[in-house]
């Protein structure tokens, strides 16, 4: 506490911030910038473990026998699929029927807010299926889902062997969890339909029947991807609804069997390499985990199993990948892989918590908790801090400054003259922070509401389509809010002081500080990608440097910037570099998944960025052109 | 859900209607362990629950009227007063900009009711139909008919106010001073004047307090609420989360050492009020606020509600913001600490992701920041006190510029 009660020492200290804000701050920033790009340098990592005792020291054998039968019956699902032209309903209810188990269906529909190019759907009809096999050993209030979505595409070996499991499990004497076997349709709307329905909740608004059977209350699910019969890996994808992800353990379960039963697994589609001291091998690890941090910070669920983390349900997608290597893997060891992540999820007496929840991977078997990568967020902030204690600093310098002015000036004289003077003196008033904040607030709002109500006028009156029409005005309206700042100092006639933007900036940037650390503690990647852009801009722009060049750099470091340089890197980061034809094709179709995203399963993104983020931004392209 | 959190939440709206549904099955409504509210309280919302959102409302309109009126008339006294030191030459002539003008001070009391009105917890505990609306009601009618120098309503205000809540109990020690300030009775231990007036004042206080207990004991027909209401705030049974000190440390306690414990957290609300009121006997309303401020930190549930009431005063304070040391820091604080609550707050219930020290560790942030604030204020109102009787440029023996140093 000396140090906030000894002025001498706080003086001190203050001035010595201020005198050294610049280099600080740059310092901080690299800094920063370093201790991430660290995050992935494996001496500075650690190697994964299994934290949950009950799915640690106990071994099981995993005898799945059937997976050529399984295969047959993918097949034989795959024929149906396609006499039927999507769900072969009565089919899967009649061969779950047939494996004996208790098998419901929940038809569900929803019109998407527009049409949803990249999947062509809009108006979205169709049915879930699901099989219970109850547990034979326990009360049967605890339950696991395995799921395979039902895609006009390929999953139809997916489907095979989820049957073929659950005739395997249904033999078995020791499930003392039900497990529920879903196969669903329509991937993500389906899930989030049953989910609603399991969970009685409707947060999207969505139109379902409700279900008519229910096993307790699910502890993990696993969703299932496989489109061969032989593969060559598995990926597991764990980023989730607005970068939610599942309990570390449910990774360090399935590299636990990857490991055991001899598959080769990855994550990101990305194996893991041992020569962590190569350059090459370090910049395989900082690839990983970028990948991590761009998923991540998209705010959508990667899999299927991105919604069940909402409900406080630890889920994760296996992805079959089949390549060009020579070592295959075939249908009876998946099954047996699955057989036993299920038989130790069996064995849980709670729910998983003892491991991480906030974590980055740069590969699959090491990983970077909060406490580490945290540093690296709270470095970029420490910028933001720095700047505002510095213009608190030069505010009050300001006034003390005329108070002593004053003073002196008065000395010897008559305090009615003293108290007419003190009296001229006001603050910047509080219209000029006020009117900027609100304005560009409602810019805000407009971005938010306004893509989506004037799609049909925009149809009408330009030749687009609905979703071209949604992203296309999100854009224009984006561009729109950069011709406020003049506009509003036309309205306010020109009053802004010299202590008017300081203060508005002392606002802006605390703003951007708090937005920045709830952004992320919800979702660091989003966070720390914003940081990386904002804090800059929040660090240097005044009214008093170069008007052409400021701004351009501000317009580069904008919210829609970083997202378009974000799917380009995003691009290359997948070794599948796009020209800017492509690129720009692509950034619009990312708007639209995003909008859609928030529509249809509640991702935050998008109005985090529109009420949020971007006005903040307004500010500081407020502060550029003040008068 | 998250307004249950920031708001504790055995003391709103539903709750009350629980209460009342259970006396219409000619239940005692204590007989549960969700309903802890008065007995008036009770009868108030049989006869205005169809309008409980009005109600509320208007207890906001009726706290921050009497808030207005009562800083009205504290600053008219404020400016007499000093007008009267000036007269008499008993300031040192350089402290001459610390005089406060009457231009200055003319917004104050609006500033006052439109900060207890618009502040975001006032507008977030009425919306949660929080009964913390309708107690910040009655203490702030007590301290206007304080202010205002009417000595029975003041007792009776009280009483209604320890009434709902322990706590405000504290209160009566600035009011006796105020009061007695007011009627030119020195504070002085050997004055007959002095215990006749606390004996007048402790009669009408406790009178009033007696016929509110009996009254409710008539309502109900059993003494169940005693213990079901005060025990409630006293032994903090209840450990739901909120903004507060208690819950997480009684949850992770050992049960043998929860007595101790309970006395040494419950024994902070009281025992501030008597070193504060000797250091601050000549100021009985900045007593009125730091007493608010320490219940409203140390209360065994406390609500953002509270938080506002103390907070409407910092505008009578706005003279002191050039002796304010920390108030930068503290600001920041407490608003990042505002916008993290809900969010960690979901991330533990919602997302799973997070636990519960998360949430604590902000929640302790928070009352540090508070505890903060108003220390500085403290300072700020003694240093400035002090420049008022020894200049504002002080020198030392040397001839040098000293400075003021906290120790």
């Amino acid at each position: 506490m000396g140090l906030l009660s000894d002025p001498n020492r706080r003086r001190a200290l203050i001035s010595l911030l201020t005198r050294l804000n610049t280099p600080i701050c740059l310092v901080c920033y690299m800094a920063g910038v370093a201790w991430f790009m660290g995050l992935a340098f494996e001496p500075f990592t650690l190697r994964t473990y299994m934290s949950e005792n009950a799915m640690g020291s106990t071994m099981v054998e995993e005898r799945f026998p059937a997976g050529e039968r399984a295969l047959a019956t993918g097949r034989e699902f795959a024929a149906h699929k396609k006499k039927v032209g999507g769900m072969p309903v009565d089919w899967l209810v009649k061969t779950m029927q047939a494996r004996g188990l208790e098998v419901f269906t929940q038809s569900f529909s929803r019109t998407l807010p527009f049409p949803d190019e990249n999947k062509e759907r809009y108006m979205v009809k169709g049915t879930n299926v699901y099989g219970i096999l109850r547990a034979p050993r326990a009360p049967r209030t605890e339950a696991l889902v395995l799921s395979a979505p039902c895609s006009p595409g390929d999953n139809n070996q997916a489907v095979g062997l989820l049957l073929g499991l659950a005739q395997y499990f249904r033999n078995q004497i020791y499930w003392a969890k039900d497990i529920i076997f879903l196969v669903n349709e329509h991937d993500l709307i389906g899930m989030q339909a049953w989910l609603e329905g399991y969970h009685h909740t409707n947060t999207t608004g969505m139109d379902w029947s409700p279900l008519q059977g229910r096993g307790g209350s699910i502890q993990a699910a696993l969703s299932l991807e496989l489109s061969s019969d032989v593969i060559t890996s598995l990926d597991l994808v764990l980023e989730g609804l607005n970068g939610q992800l599942p309990n570390l353990d449910l990774a360090n379960l399935f590299y636990a069997f990857c490991q055991k039963i001899g598959v080769l697994c990855t994550i990101q589609g990305k194996l893991q390499r041992n020569d962590w001291d190569s350059v090459s091998g370090y910049s395989h690890a900082v690839q990983t985990m970028m990948l991590m941090v761009m998923k991540q910070a998209s705010g959508r669920p990667w899999g299927d199993h991105g919604l069940f983390l909402r409900y406080h349900i630890e889920a994760a997608t296996i992805k079959g990948i089949n390549s060009f290597r020579q070592y295959k893997t075939d249908a009876t060891t998946i099954g047996r892989l699955l057989e036993g992540m299920y038989r130790k999820l069996n064995n849980l007496l709670e729910r998983l918590h003892q491991s991480y929840f906030f974590y980055l991977m740069p590969s699959l078997s090491h990983f970077v908790s909060i406490g580490y990568y945290m540093p690296a967020f709270g470095l970029l902030t420490v910028i933001l801090l720095l700047r505002a204690l510095d213009l608190w600093v030069q505010l009050t310098h300001i006034f003390t400054g005329r108070y002593l002015s004053i003073y002196s000036a008065c000395i010897g004289n008559s305090p009615l003259l003293i108290k007419y003077v003190s009296s001229q003196q006001s603050s910047p008033g509080v219209l000029s922070v006020l009117t900027p904040l609100v304005i560009s607030h409602l810019t805000g709002v407009a971005l938010y509401t306004l893509p989506i109500r004037f799609q049909e006028m925009a149809v009408e009156h330009f030749p687009v389509s609905e979703t071209e029409a949604v992203v296309l005005t999100a854009i224009a309206v984006y561009t729109a809010g950069l011709a406020l700042p003049h506009n509003t100092h036309r309205f306010l006639s020109g009053e802004g002081t010299e202590q008017g933007w300081r203060v508005l900036k002392l606002v802006a940037v605390l703003y951007l500080a708090v937005l920045l650390g709830c952004t992320a503690l919800i979702n660091f990647s989003l966070g720390f990608i914003l940081a990386l852009t904002l804090v800059p801009v929040a660090a240097f722009v005044t009214p008093h440097i170069p008007k052409v060049l400021s701004a351009f750099i501000l317009v580069i470091l904008s919210p829609a910037c970083t997202l378009l340089f974000s799917v380009f890197f995003f691009q290359e980061l997948q070794e599948m570099p796009v020209s800017f034809q492509d690129g720009w094709l692509l950034y619009l179709s990312v708007i639209s998944q995003g909008i859609l995203d928030h529509f249809l399963y509640g991702s935050l993104v998008y109005p985090l960025i529109a009420l949020l983020v971007y006005p903040c931004w307004l500010l500081f392209w407020n502060i550029l052109f003040w008068k | 859900m998250l307004k249950l959190s920031l708001v504790t939440c055995c003391f709103v709206l539903s709750v009350v209607i629980e209460g009342l549904a259970l006396l219409d099955l000619g239940v005692s409504p204590y007989s549960g362990d969700v309903f802890h509210e008065t007995p008036l309280i009770i009868y108030l919302f049989h006869f205005v629950v169809d309008y409980a959102e009005i109600t509320f409302m208007l207890a906001d309109v009726i706290t921050a009227v009497a808030l207005y009126l009562a800083v009205k008339d504290y600053n008219k006294q404020v400016f007499r007063k000093q007008k009267f030191a000036l007269e008499a030459d008993r300031y040192p002539l350089d402290c001459l900009e610390l005089i406060r003008s009457p231009k200055e001070m003319y917004y104050i009391p609006l500033k006052v009711a439109m900060f207890y009105l618009l502040n975001p917890f006032t507008i977030l505990s009425c919306v949660a139909k929080s009964t913390c609306g309708l107690n910040n009601a009655v203490i702030a009618l007590f301290i206007l008919s304080t202010i205002k120098g009417n000595v029975l309503l003041s007792a009776i205000f009280l009483s209604l106010a320890t009434y709902q809540s322990i706590y405000p109990l504290t209160l009566c020690a600035p009011a006796l001073l105020y009061l007695m300030q007011r009627q030119y009775i020195p504070v002085n231990f050997r004055r007959a004047s002095f215990w006749w007036f606390i004996v007048q004042y402790a009669f009408m206080y406790l009178g009033s307090l007696f016929v509110i207990i009996c009254l409710s004991f008539f309502l109900l027909g059993s003494w169940d609420y005693l213990p079901s209401v005060y025990g409630f705030i006293l032994s903090v049974p209840d450990l739901t989360p909120n903004i507060g000190l208690f819950w997480y440390f009684f949850a992770e306690m050992f049960e043998h050492f929860r007595l101790f414990f309970l006395c040494v957290f419950q024994i902070n609300v009281f025992f501030y009020t008597i070193p504060l009121s000797i250091k601050l006997k000549e100021h009985p309303v900045f007593l009125i606020f730091m007493q608010l401020a320490v219940i409203s930190i140390f209360k065994s549930y406390p609500t953002v509600g509270d938080i506002a009431l103390y907070l409407a005063f910092l505008p009578v304070w706005s003279h002191l913001h050039r002796f304010l040391r920390n108030i930068f820091l503290v600001s920041c604080v407490l608003l990042a600490c505002s916008a993290l609550f809900p969010v960690l707050w979901h991330l533990w219930i919602y997302a799973g992701s997070a636990n519960s020290n998360f949430y604590y560790a902000i929640t302790l942030l928070f009352n540090v920041a508070q505890i903060l604030l108003v220390s500085d204020y403290f300072y700020a109102f003694l240093r400035r006190e002090h420049h008022l009787t020894y200049g504002l440029y002080l020198k030392r023996k040397d001839g040098s510029e000293a400075t003021l140093v906290l120790k």
